[in-house]
């Protein structure tokens, strides 16, 4: 299923998020089961099914991750649930001080201090990946995409440390 | 998800964990990561003259799953050669630890920690 077909719009990284709820709303309106309530049994199932396709597609296109992860499937590339490990050893490195600097936060004279550097650091990194992985994503070329996928994957570790940054955050007000 | 109780002990008293002096010529290091949930893992060898991993320590940050798989695999791979380690496959890790269906990355996450430290292990030699 392509999901940008569904919604109509073109299948690029960077959308247009405003249209895509727009079309998101209108679709929905379009699909919804009230809409087949006098139809037969067999129509209000197959709009209980687009309803919940038209869902899935709008929280996959919503999200940068997932919408990225959605472009190279199109293209052959199975992201998700994939088992194979990231050897990059600089960029563990790093992931394994930036946990290491999340664990000293708890013992911290100024936990908030450390928790805004944290959050400064880590958009920084994310941004740089974001910039990498955009212009990845607009070229055709094979190599560009599995490319794309290694940036994809590196993202997700920053979305990782971003969680659990916001969870130590929420405890640190408790 | 219920843990298997060889993943909760492993969980709860990890054998192994910390660092060697990475500056120690004997050490050397395994880095990976797993995309899927972001967990990161540290495992270094301490081997000797002649090959045989005389030493283990792990740091990982991930669930009790990926936490069990180093802290067994540090273990196992104690009074080893270099070559019965390599040997170690995420099967036997994923059985020794019942670990379900959704959490064999983890072990495969293990194995492929020791193949990476073996892997600098032999650069090293080859130097």
């Amino acid at each position: 299923m392509n999901y940008f077909d569904l919604f109509n719009l073109e299948p690029a990284f960077d959308i247009d998020t405003a249209l895509l709820a727009e079309r998101y709303r209108e679709l929905q309106r379009a699909v919804h089961p009230d809409k087949f309530a006098n139809d037969s049994e067999q129509q209000k199932l197959l709009s209980v099914q687009r309803t919940s396709q038209v869902n899935d597609g709008y929280q996959t296109l919503k999200n940068p991750l997932r919408r990225a992860e959605h472009m190279l499937s199109l293209r052959g590339i199975e992201l998700s649930h994939e088992t194979t490990t990231l050897k990059d050893g600089a960029f563990l490195m790093q992931q394994m001080e930036w946990r290491e600097a999340l664990e000293d936060i708890q013992h911290s004279q100024e936990p908030q201090e450390l928790v805004d550097e944290l959050y400064d650091s880590f958009a920084e990194f994310e941004a740089t990946l974001s910039k990498k992985l955009t212009s990845l994503l607009a070229s055709s070329d094979e190599a560009d995409a599995l490319l794309a996928a290694d940036q994809i994957r590196k993202l997700k570790f920053m979305a990782k440390l971003q969680d659990e940054l916001a969870r130590i955050e929420d405890d640190l007000l408790d | 998800m219920a843990y298997s109780e060889k993943v909760i002990d492993h969980y709860e008293n990890p054998r192994n964990v910390g660092s060697f002096d990475k500056n120690d010529p004997s050490v050397v290091t395994g880095m990976v990561g797993a995309p899927a949930c972001g967990d990161v893992m540290k495992l270094q060898l301490k081997i000797s003259a002649d090959g045989i991993i005389e030493d283990a320590k792990f740091k990982t940050y991930g669930c009790g799953s990926a936490i069990a798989s180093s802290s067994l695999v540090t273990e196992w791979v104690k009074g080893k050669s270099v070559d019965e380690a390599a040997t170690i496959k995420n099967a036997d890790i994923a059985e020794e630890l019942a670990l379900p269906p959704v959490k064999i990355h983890c072990s495969i996450l293990a194995e492929d920690a020791i193949k990476a430290a073996i892997e600098e292990y032999k650069t090293k030699q080859a130097k």
